[in-house]
């Protein structure tokens, strides 16, 4: 029965025939465990709890994991509520990259909710890329929570795609701190439909001297679809670098609101920002109608290379 | 029968004439030039010919084989062959090379990608796979804007002042572009006021202030652009180049 369902999340994010078993992974529908793979070095401590999964995520001390580690999330059910707590850490000089696929193929009426605490060690590396598929009609409330802490020396680096079928509702909140010569790096790219409410807030705090954050958000909302993004970072310490950069185009009746938000405490540290809300840039427009596509081909492919 | 005959053509922006009742022939399989001093209405033309939304009221007729396209929209006419080069190409964020170009390609394959980039100079590896954006200077944005029309096999190219912001080396690969595509029996029609541009059109229309002034082989249109529009200190001649050669506009 595990395997069937495995292979059903697979098949939803068109992993089905590439996937193999031996790649370090955490496969979860609903909020049942269906698989997990570990590699030397990468610990994975999942647990079903009655109202959701915790999963401990640990890389030790200096292990780089060399392969992506997979993390399908997937909600076969038409309605109900996965509740998914990661509490991730990688230990001073570990390396590890995620790829998380959050699925919600049958979607009719389904909350996913993410609540994070990651820990990123001195020198260490994370990268997480998140994909949501959602189907092309019903429901999903998206609710991701993080709180993030870089150690000195660390990278982090976390993006988040949703660019297929109906956002629904999607209320993004990370909040990432910042120890001296860390570096943070988030972005969103989401494409809105229909009524979908997507609503983000990133901030990162530069405590240390010498850190580094770029927030970086690329909507698109046609129809109905309203967007609202909070972006902040706030530099403390001398030698801190931020930039916000937000970008939305919106077509029909879409509606989209930035708020960069940028602080800076300390005379030795430089925060800039860029904010562009509009609808699709004519003379790009005129020039790929002027190659032979039609309006709405030209529109495809803009807003394509924006949320690329 | 000429492939495109525009007949007495005129548009006012905001209440001041651009082109004043402009007629002229464009033959097919030719390189013509449209030559004139800043301001002469040269962009406009090209912009009314490509149907561009900012330009479509405008008095008089265009005809494409003989048949009006007033009517028709941008890629409407683009479906018919007719495509335009901007003398400022756009950038498009996050667009990459190979899909700008293939989104024009009349021939849907990959390697039409490398073919047209190889053909303006730039070197498929290092170009195929990086945004049409602010990373390319202007002058690569020019060579692939151009790659894309190449891409595109079309039958009258109009291109807007074609050596504008490129180096020298890359305003070769664009005139051996232009070769191309008359080889290929494409039309081309450049706008221009470089004599430099002009030497590679086979016949040359001399416009000033939306009248047609003269047409004519080319030599005969230079001879007389270089002698009297160039020294000429009409308001229409705002441009650095001309000042240069004329000393100044009261030179």
């Amino acid at each position: 029965m595990a395997e069937e369902l495995v292979q059903e999340i697979l098949e939803s994010i068109n992993l089905h025939r590439s996937f193999d078993k031996n790649t370090p992974h955490v496969v979860i529908n609903a909020n049942q465990v269906l698989s997990s793979k570990v590699v030397e070095g990468l610990v994975i401590e999942p647990e079903e709890r009655p109202d959701g999964v915790l999963a401990r995520l640990r890389v030790l001390k200096g292990y780089k994991i060399k392969q992506p580690v997979h993390l399908c999330f997937g909600m076969l059910p038409e309605t109900g509520v996965q509740r998914i707590i990661l509490e991730v850490d990688i230990e001073d000089e570990a390396e590890v990259s995620f790829m998380a696929h959050c699925t919600f193929p049958n979607a009719v009426d389904i909350q996913h909710l993410m609540e994070a605490d990651i820990r990123v060690g001195r020198n260490a590396k994370y990268s997480y890329f998140e994909r949501h598929w959602h189907s092309d009609e019903g429901l999903v409330k998206v609710v991701p929570v993080a709180r993030i802490s870089l150690a000195e020396g660390a990278r982090f680096s976390t993006e988040f795609e949703l660019l297929k079928g109906r956002v629904g509702i999607i209320d993004i909140d990370y909040r990432t701190t910042c120890a001296a010569r860390s570096t943070a790096e988030m972005k969103a790219r989401i494409f809105g439909r229909q009524d979908d409410k997507i609503t983000i807030r990133e901030a990162a705090v530069l405590e240390g001297e010498d850190s580094r954050a770029v927030l970086t958000t690329h909507i698109a909302v046609k129809d109905q679809a309203v967007a609202d993004i909070n972006n902040e970072i706030i530099a403390k310490a001398a030698g801190a670098r931020g930039h916000v950069d937000c970008k939305e185009i919106i077509q029909g009746k879409g509606v989209a609101r930035a708020v960069p938000i940028v602080e800076v405490r300390n005379p030795k540290a430089h925060v800039t920002h860029e904010a562009a809300i509009g609808s699709v840039d004519s003379r790009q427009l005129q020039t790929l109608m002027a190659r032979g596509l039609s309006e709405e081909e030209a529109v495809d492919l803009i807003v394509e290379g924006l949320l690329s | 029968m000429a492939l495109l005959e525009i007949k007495d053509l005129t548009l006012s922006v905001n209440s001041t004439p651009i082109l004043n009742g402009l007629s002229l022939e464009i033959w097919e399989g030719y390189v013509h030039a449209v030559v004139g001093p800043n301001g002469a209405g040269k962009s406009t033309l090209a912009n009314v010919i490509m149907g561009l939304p900012e330009y479509r009221n405008h008095g008089g007729d265009i005809l494409f084989e003989g048949r009006s396209i007033k009517q028709l929209k941008v890629d409407e006419r683009a479906r018919l062959g007719i495509t335009l080069g901007w003398q400022e190409p756009a950038r498009f964020e996050g667009l990459k090379v190979s899909k700008f170009i293939l989104a024009s390609a009349r021939k849907k394959d990959p390697a039409e990608v490398d073919r047209v980039l190889t053909l303006v100079g730039l070197e498929p590896e290092r170009y195929r796979n990086r945004a049409v954006d602010r990373t390319l200077s202007g002058g690569e944005r020019k060579r692939i804007e151009l790659a894309s029309i190449l891409a595109m096999k079309p039958r009258l190219v109009l291109l807007d002042e074609p050596d504008s912001g490129v180096d020298i080396e890359a305003i070769e690969k664009i005139f051996a572009a232009i070769d191309y595509l008359k080889s290929e029996g494409a039309t081309v029609l450049l706008i221009t006021h470089s004599p430099k541009v002009l030497e590679k059109a086979d016949h040359a229309f001399l416009i000033c202030n939306g009248f047609l002034v003269d047409k004519g082989e080319k030599n005969k249109i230079l001879e007389y652009f270089s002698g009297k529009c160039l020294p000429c200190p009409h308001k229409n001649v705002p441009d650095l180049q001309v000042e240069v050669k004329t000393g100044g506009k009261n030179g």
